[in-house]
């Protein structure tokens, strides 16, 4: 897509500067005279909503730097001196802690977009693949991030990802002794998460530089998945028509973004971290952010051992799994159709996916064994050892009986009522959901892009836009619509 | 343009879904410390009569409720729990109960003035260099009513009285729960055996299973706390301006002071989302519109 370029120096500094540092010709190139597909849709503005997001969030988080003490002792309090004690420091630090999950709705659209449209597929694999580590690196971000102001989720959350990581065979011990520094979660941690949590964002600064450029290679993908043919059909350059159209996308992202900040600053977030860090009392629920709340599901779904492989390992495998498998779809896709608007099935198959991510999320607020709706209302059940030496249960609906049938037993027999309860368990919708998570990068993609006959794509962007508008239509007939090749 | 319109809905169905997932989050972790549960299922907070007036887009917060409030904490709470994250010139900074716009320097304030002196705080004499302990200025901090953790927990049975500075941010339901917590300590039900040196309290965030005897699907909600009923009688604190110092007034002053303590900022915050929402909202308006300016030629 970087065709010849067209920039012409006008001033003498600017031809001076052209032929020996061509930054300004690099600048009117990817952002001005940049060829863009004319067809693309609001989920493509997200590119500029995200750029926003990461400068807001570096922004704020030096000034909130410049405050913030790093240490056990301190760190609670400093956080909250922010909030009281600074100027404007309410508003920068409702800013920084609502602009992650901001940012991670801002990522998380257009990851469903390019999942949707195909942008991952030939020729930008790479684009696709700079993007998931970009996912990554805000992931890790977030997570130490969310441990800076000391609160009790910090710290137990931070507990719960370190033993995670202390679970991987081999080396999951030796890292988790890095991470944390010491034997247990303390000023160490919090010292290397600061430094870390200052030092990644520059690095996602440097990996986007890449992904900008992965992107200027081939250019835009499109609602259509359909290659550029013409640059003067099919594109318009990026200023002014997308600087205006990615303009307004960003002013009604920011709308939310400050509805958020001024109207429900605690909503993102979790009551139990405003109480300060105690080592000695854990949270009865422990929940990450809601960002992460989807692989926090697919962990707990697993259960049960599968052979000598123990249930906790298997949870932590398939967890870092369901990131990892991210990139290597372009490879797991195996349709040659990019845009899934001409793979009616897989359409279906994808609407699923995003059901099953959103409701993994659900899963992941949830206590696993809480139930989701009741089989039955709840009964009693009389627990006891029998005569015989067996463990026993009876059940009843009345608790009267239930306690005289207790004191007819001999005290020896050590009965208790307990609650029984039968319904459908979280736990089992996250693994119904997980289980459908992996199906559709391992089994359905991979099979669709066989068996599924795909719909009659158009000749070109120019051609869809046209039959759009109901101008005169020029379609290519059906069976050989668009030469595979050529998208 | 129509699928772009469509692409706009479900990209804001999509935001709102999101963000709703958060909030229902929220509803269904409950909070934890010290063996605190949510009270939830079908146990609905106590709420005062007319609501709470800090709620709410444009609410904010009754500051003769919050001066009566900070005169129960001074008076009752302030004994057993400290608010260490305050200093006395908070109360007379702009949002706070004793603001008054003649001293816009809370140093100045001489009601804080007053409110801090009666306080005794630990420090140094300057002229002996002895400790000691000296009336409060504006600029100290709430004084810590115990030396240390362990002689608060030795003095109260074993419990350590939280710091309330930002109580209010740390419960679910706010205010309310603090409201509902203060007027939950209702006689315990029938068959509900009570701890020497506990208190059931109906709205606290604990768990009476092992103290029930009966249907244990039936069990009372609420809790256990070390700490005696604090609000018990009417008329235990003199308000200023003549209010009748009910229970339930008191608690609800309190209730809104420690709102006020955990979120001082928050009038300031709703008023500037007004300007920051208005302007966002034209430009907004101002960049569609250019937008459709600039597009108008290009089929797309």
């Amino acid at each position: 897509m970087s065709g010849p370029s067209t920039y012409e120096p006008k001033t003498g500094f600017t031809k001076w500067l052209d032929t020996r540092l061509p930054i300004v010709r690099l600048a009117y190139d990817s952002f001005i005279d940049f060829p863009t597909p004319k067809n693309l849709n609001y989920w493509w503005t997200f590119g500029g909503i995200l750029a926003v997001c990461l400068v807001i969030q570096i922004v704020t988080g030096i000034v909130l730097a410049m405050h913030y003490i790093a240490s056990t002792k301190d760190a609670f309090a400093s956080v909250e001196r922010i909030m009281r004690d600074i100027d404007y420091g309410w508003l920068i630090r409702n800013i920084h802690a609502t602009g992650a999950s901001m940012f991670f709705l801002a990522v998380y659209i257009p990851m469903f977009r390019g999942m949707y449209y195909g942008s991952y597929k030939q020729p930008r694999e790479m684009l696709w693949i700079l993007g998931v580590v970009i996912y990554g690196l805000m992931m890790a971000t977030a997570f130490m991030g969310y441990v800076l102001p000391w609160g009790q989720m910090s710290f137990h959350g931070s507990a719960v990802i370190t033993n995670l990581i202390g679970a991987i065979p081999l080396v999951g011990p030796t890292i988790k002794t890095y991470l944390m520094g010491g034997p247990a979660i303390g000023d160490a941690t919090l010292n290397r998460f600061f430094s870390l949590h200052y030092l990644l964002p520059f690095v996602i600064a440097g990996v986007v530089i890449l992904h900008i450029w992965a992107l200027h290679v081939p250019g835009n993908g499109n609602p259509t998945g359909v290659s550029v043919k013409d640059a003067k059909k099919d594109t318009v350059p990026f200023h002014p028509y997308y600087t205006v159209k990615d303009g307004f996308a960003i002013v009604v992202f920011l709308i939310v973004f400050a509805a958020f900040v001024f109207y429900f600053p605690n909503a993102l977030g979790h009551a139990d971290n405003s109480i300060e860090a105690n080592p000695l009392q854990t949270p009865a629920h422990i929940v990450p952010e809601w960002y992460l709340l989807p692989f926090y599901a697919i962990l707990r779904a697993i259960t049960f051992d599968i052979g000598p492989i123990p249930a906790k390992l298997i949870g932590v495998a398939l967890m870092f799994g369901s990131i990892l498998i991210l990139f290597v779809l372009p490879w797991l896709d195996t349709s040659k159709v990019r845009s899934m608007r001409y793979r009616p099935f897989a359409r279906q198959m994808f609407l699923g996916f995003v059901i099953a991510s959103i409701g993994l999320g659900f899963c992941g607020a949830n206590d696993p064994d809480t139930l989701i709706f009741k089989f039955r209302e709840d009964k009693l059940s009389l627990n006891y050892t029998a005569t015989t030496g067996a463990t026993t249960s009876e059940i009843f609906d009345d608790f009267a009986a239930a306690q005289a049938k207790l004191q007819s037993l001999p005290p020896t027999a050590g009965g208790a009522i307990e609650i029984s309860k039968s319904g459908f368990k979280w736990l089992w919708l996250s693994q119904i959901l997980s289980a459908y998570y992996f199906l559709y990068f391992l089994v359905i993609l991979p099979v669709l892009g066989v068996i599924e006959k795909p719909k009659p794509r158009p000749a070109s962007i120019a051609d869809s836009v046209r039959k759009k508008h109901g101008s005169k239509a020029k379609t290519a007939p059906a069976g050989a619509a668009a030469p595979q090749a050529a998208e | 343009m129509r699928l772009n319109k469509l692409a706009l809905a479900a990209l804001t169905a999509l935001a709102v879904g999101a963000a709703a997932l958060p909030v229902i989050a929220q509803e269904h972790a409950a909070p934890a410390a010290g063996g605190e549960q949510h009270a939830a299922g079908g146990h609905e907070l106590l709420a005062p009569t007319g609501g709470w007036s800090h709620e709410g887009y444009f609410g904010s917060y009754d500051t003769n409720s919050v001066q009566r409030g900070a005169k129960v904490y001074r008076e009752v709470c302030s004994s057993c729990h400290g608010l260490k994250l305050l200093s006395f010139r908070n109360l007379g900074e702009p949002g706070g109960p004793f603001y008054e716009a003649r001293w816009p320097n809370p140093n100045d304030n001489l009601v804080v003035k007053e409110i801090a002196a009666m306080f005794q705080i630990d420090g140094v004499d300057p002229d002996s260099g002895d400790p000691g302990k000296f009336p409060g200025k504006t600029s100290d901090r709430f004084p810590n009513p115990y030396p240390n953790d362990i002689y608060a927990r030795v003095v109260n049975g074993g419990a350590l009285p939280p710091d309330l500075s930002v109580m209010a941010k740390a419960r679910h339901g706010g205010a309310g729960y603090i409201y509902s917590l203060m007027l939950g300590f209702v006689p315990p039900p029938a068959g509900l055996t009570v701890a020497p040196g506990q208190h059931y309290n109906a709205y606290f965030a604990g768990d009476t299973a092992s103290s029930w005897s009966g249907d244990p699907r039936h069990k009372p909600p609420g809790g256990f706390l070390a700490m005696a009923p604090p609000l018990a009688t009417d008329g235990l604190v003199t308000f200023d301006d003549g209010t009748p110092s009910t229970k339930e007034q008191m608690a609800r002053d309190v209730a809104t002071f420690l709102a006020w303590a955990s979120d001082p900022k928050m009038e300031t915050r709703k008023k500037m989302g007004v300007s920051v929402l208005a302007y966002l909202a034209i430009l907004a308006l101002l960049a569609f519109v250019s937008y459709r300016r600039i597009w108008r030629n290009v089929e797309h």
